[in-house]
């Protein structure tokens, strides 16, 4: 098209193109948003020189700051950590109490434990710490293994019945059945002493035989009283809770052939600070003692 | 007649007559035309007067706030205005605002807005005219322009001129001291963030945060490119307000009019028309309203949007009408409706013009609007009880109506607040006794700058007995809690019930929260739950 076509009424030069007889008039851009499009021009060149930004084959140019989001990152956290450096070292080297008595850093602790908790207890204990199938509620008032700071440390510190830490929770109750210990009627007996000892329906004259069986073979660990013992990691047989169950079936397969549950240690794995940070948070739970 | 002839006969020669033409004058108007600068004169009379008022008070309240102190104690910034980012806090004088009181300025914002419609829909644009920051920094601004490049005259002159050394030290010297006042109109404005006299020490210490610094940057940027370099494009390009307006006047909101029923038809040579018995109205065609326009308009053309009522032209006007010994108020401010009706007394008739109903100026009679004594009596006057009408009224109404609701609100409103979350994972947990217990945060907000105790009372749940994570004390159903000043608590709080003082899976109780030693007190509603199988078990 080398004539130019002028629109009559506003006298303005059209593109040429047509549309059901509907022109589109060649107007000049509007100046500003020229020296706009012409500034982000020169800003696009002063930013590749300045940015990552040609891709290459591998990777891309990397621009006089060198600047990445992953070194970003790395000096963010590493200004986080040095931000919080004081309170670390503070929570390494004082003793749960001290730290407990400091609104503060005790605060600060308890954060940081929610946060550990969320990543590395979650999968057994549960989001809200409520346990189930065998592994323990950490909100409630019993404790196999104790539930004042000192043992909630040293558990989170060495785990339960590991091979990795010498000084794990141990202890190992004997599968009475399946070792053939005690007779058949005998582990029927004892089911019903325990459930008559937590206060449950049960056969009250097999319980009083249950009562003997318990008092040779069970006593030395759950106690006399059936109310248990933290040095074994013994539970409290009497009480409203139970791990695996209170009801008879279950009750008779855990003297039968004992589910025993681990924990791995975290002592290494998440240092001083972090065990003793997850202590507190475990112990604010609310059965903390 | 006759007193009209020899009025205009003793002009006397001192009106000035000025070669000024208005920017948007309809022949020049193009689709892409590049600005044309305009060079406005000084104005004197009533409204530069009371313009200069209005420009001292604004400016001051924007530079001075900042300073102003206002004791709150120790526990609480002493700047009388601050707006605390950091802290999510707002201080005004005796008022502070937390972030969930945000309605208050939301509230203001609305008054802000009706005010707005008030004001137009009597005064016209006196928003614009005289109260916008642009155009106070823009008059600012041409202070400063004409102390060194002196008035229009002498400035159309200079920009004529080619450059010399005179030329180059006037520009540089305008151009330098109107970025100092955009770096202090940007420095006030960071001062409403922080506590200005450390915040003035740190910033020329160059300890202040970067965002101070680049504030300042961008506000004097704003303010010199603004009021400096684009001046009335700002409003005629930029802002809303001139479009919005149409829908916000009405024909008896004042505007600032010319009557052409009096100053039709114009001459600069009414002596010569006169003497030729042709018709002269008041208007002598010298240009001084268009000389002294910010905007570069012609108020003579009519009301336009590009107009902001900044009413110089009235002042203008005023001063020649004086000269020549004519009555002021040929540029006045003046209602659509008086103006339409002056217009039919002159003999102008509506005609349509390019789709649009104007006036035909060329039908106006001197004689109709005169007699010997003054103007005829059908001719009207601005009248302030126009300012009375129902829509008037209603927005006055509106406005007084939140404002008192705002002060009531503010007045009677609670320092005290609180709020309860029960825990959600797990609802409950069973204790080895049997008993349930739910967990719940419990945050207590102390809204005001001292601390203070709060007594927590758990009622309507026998047996109740509660417990602060982290403390094996039995707390029971009463405890405190100290709250430091102006700050939340956030604590978490167990209850726990033995199982047979529960007979359903949700029990409904309460928590009062009551200052000890003081007043202020609220009662929180809060469940407790409990297993499913609460109350049928056996």
């Amino acid at each position: 098209m080398s004539e130019k076509d002028i629109d009559a009424v506003s006298g303005v030069e059209t593109t040429g193109h047509s549309w059901d007889g509907i022109k589109e008039l060649n107007n000049p851009l509007p100046r500003w948003w020229l020296w706009t499009f012409y500034a982000t021009v020169i800003w696009s060149i002063g930013y590749m020189i300045y940015y990552p930004s040609i891709p290459l084959i591998e990777g891309s140019t990397m621009g006089i700051s060198g600047q990445t989001n992953r070194a970003a990152l790395k000096e963010e956290i590493a200004f986080a950590n040095q931000a919080r450096a004081e309170r670390f070292a503070r929570i390494e080297s004082e003793d749960l109490e001290t730290i407990k008595a400091d609104d503060n850093l005790y605060r600060f602790a308890i954060a940081g434990g929610n946060s550990l908790f969320k990543v590395y207890c979650t999968q057994c204990h549960g989001s809200g710490a409520a346990g189930g199938g065998g592994y323990p509620n950490l909100n409630d008032d019993a404790w196999l293994w104790g539930g004042d700071l000192e043992n909630i440390y040293l558990t989170i510190n060495h785990g339960v019945r590991n091979d990795e830490d010498d000084d794990a929770r141990f202890s190992d109750m004997p599968a009475f059945g399946a070792d053939e210990i005690l007779e058949r009627d005998e582990i029927g007996q004892v089911t019903e002493y325990v459930l008559k000892i937590s206060g449950q329906d049960h056969d009250a004259e097999l319980a009083v035989a249950g009562e003997t069986v318990y008092a040779d073979n069970c006593s030395a660990c759950h106690a006399e009283d059936g109310t248990g013992d933290i040095e074994f990691g013994a539970p409290n047989l009497t009480d409203a809770i139970s791990m695996y169950g209170n009801d008879r079936e279950t009750i008779l397969a855990q003297i039968h052939k004992p589910q025993l549950g681990v924990m791995p240690p975290w002592g290494e794995r998440l240092g001083e600070a972090g065990v003793k940070q997850l202590t507190l948070y475990v112990h604010g739970l609310g059965g903390g003692q | 007649m006759s007193e009209q002839t020899i009025s205009r006969d003793a002009k006397p020669p001192e009106v000035e007559n000025f070669d000024a033409e208005a920017v948007n004058a309809k022949a020049n108007r193009e689709l892409y035309a590049a600005r044309k600068k305009i060079h406005p004169k000084r104005a004197t009379g009533r409204f530069r007067q009371l313009k200069w008022w209005i420009m001292a008070i604004t400016l001051g309240i924007y530079y001075l706030t900042p300073l102003l102190r206002w004791d709150r104690g120790p526990n609480a910034p002493d700047q009388a205005v601050l707006v605390d980012m950091a802290n999510r806090r707002f201080y005004f004088f005796f008022i502070e605002i937390w972030p969930q009181e945000f309605f208050y300025v939301a509230g203001m914002l609305v008054m802000a807005g009706i005010g707005l419609f008030l004001v137009t829909s009597t005064v016209g644009r006196a928003w614009c005219g005289y109260t916008c920051p642009q155009t106070v920094w823009v008059d600012l601004y041409l202070v400063v322009e004409r102390f060194f490049e002196g008035d229009r005259n002498a400035r159309i002159k200079l920009d004529k001129q080619p450059w010399d050394f005179s030329k180059i030290r006037k520009k540089v010297s305008k151009h330098t001291v109107w970025l100092l006042i955009g770096v202090a109109t940007g420095g006030a404005w960071i001062f409403y963030f922080a506590d200005a006299p450390t915040l003035f020490v740190n910033l020329f210490t160059g300890q202040a945060p970067f965002i101070a610094y680049s504030t300042v940057a961008i506000l004097t940027a704003t303010t010199y490119i603004f009021g400096g370099l684009m001046r009335e494009q700002v409003c005629t390009y930029m802002c809303p307000w001139p479009r919005i307006q149409a829908a916000m006047l009405d024909e008896n909101s004042l505007t600032v009019t010319y009557n052409d029923w009096r100053g039709e038809p114009r001459s600069r040579h009414a002596k010569r028309m006169k003497a030729a018995g042709k018709p002269v109205g008041d208007c002598v065609d010298c240009n001084a309203c268009v000389a002294v326009c910010p905007m570069g308009i012609d108020i003579r053309d009519g009301q336009q949007l590009e107009c902001i009522t900044c009413a110089l032209c009235i002042d203008a006007c005023d001063g020649v009408m004086d000269k020549i010994g004519l009555e002021r108020g040929l540029i006045s401010y003046a209602t659509l409706a008086e103006y339409n009706s002056n217009m039919e007394v002159s003999g102008a008739r509506l005609i349509d013009r390019d789709g649009d109903q104007v006036f035909d100026d060329s039908k106006i009679k001197p004689s109709n609007v005169r007699d010997g004594s003054g103007f005829v009596s059908a001719i009207k006057h601005t009248n302030l009880r126009s300012f009375i009408r129902p829509r008037t009224v209603l927005y006055t109404a509106i406005y007084a109506l939140i404002g008192i609701a705002m002060l009531v609100v503010l007045a009677t409103r609670s320092r005290l607040e609180v709020n309860i979350l029960p825990d959600r994972n797990p609802v409950f947990t069973v204790l080895s006794d049997g008993s349930i217990r739910n967990g719940y945060q419990v945050k207590i907000l102390n809204m005001i700058t001292d601390p203070r105790t709060f007594k927590i009372e758990i009622n309507g749940l026998p047996g109740a007995n509660a417990k602060i994570s982290g403390s094996d004390e039995d707390l029971g159903t009463s405890f405190d809690i100290d709250v430091d000043p102006d700050q939340l608590r956030n604590v978490k709080v167990f209850i726990s019930v033995p199982r047979e003082n529960l007979s359903t899976q949700h029990t409904d109780f309460e928590i009062d929260v009551t200052e000890v030693g003081g007043e202020e007190t609220t009662t929180e509603s809060v469940r407790f739950e409990a297993p499913e199988d609460i109350g049928n078990e056996k």
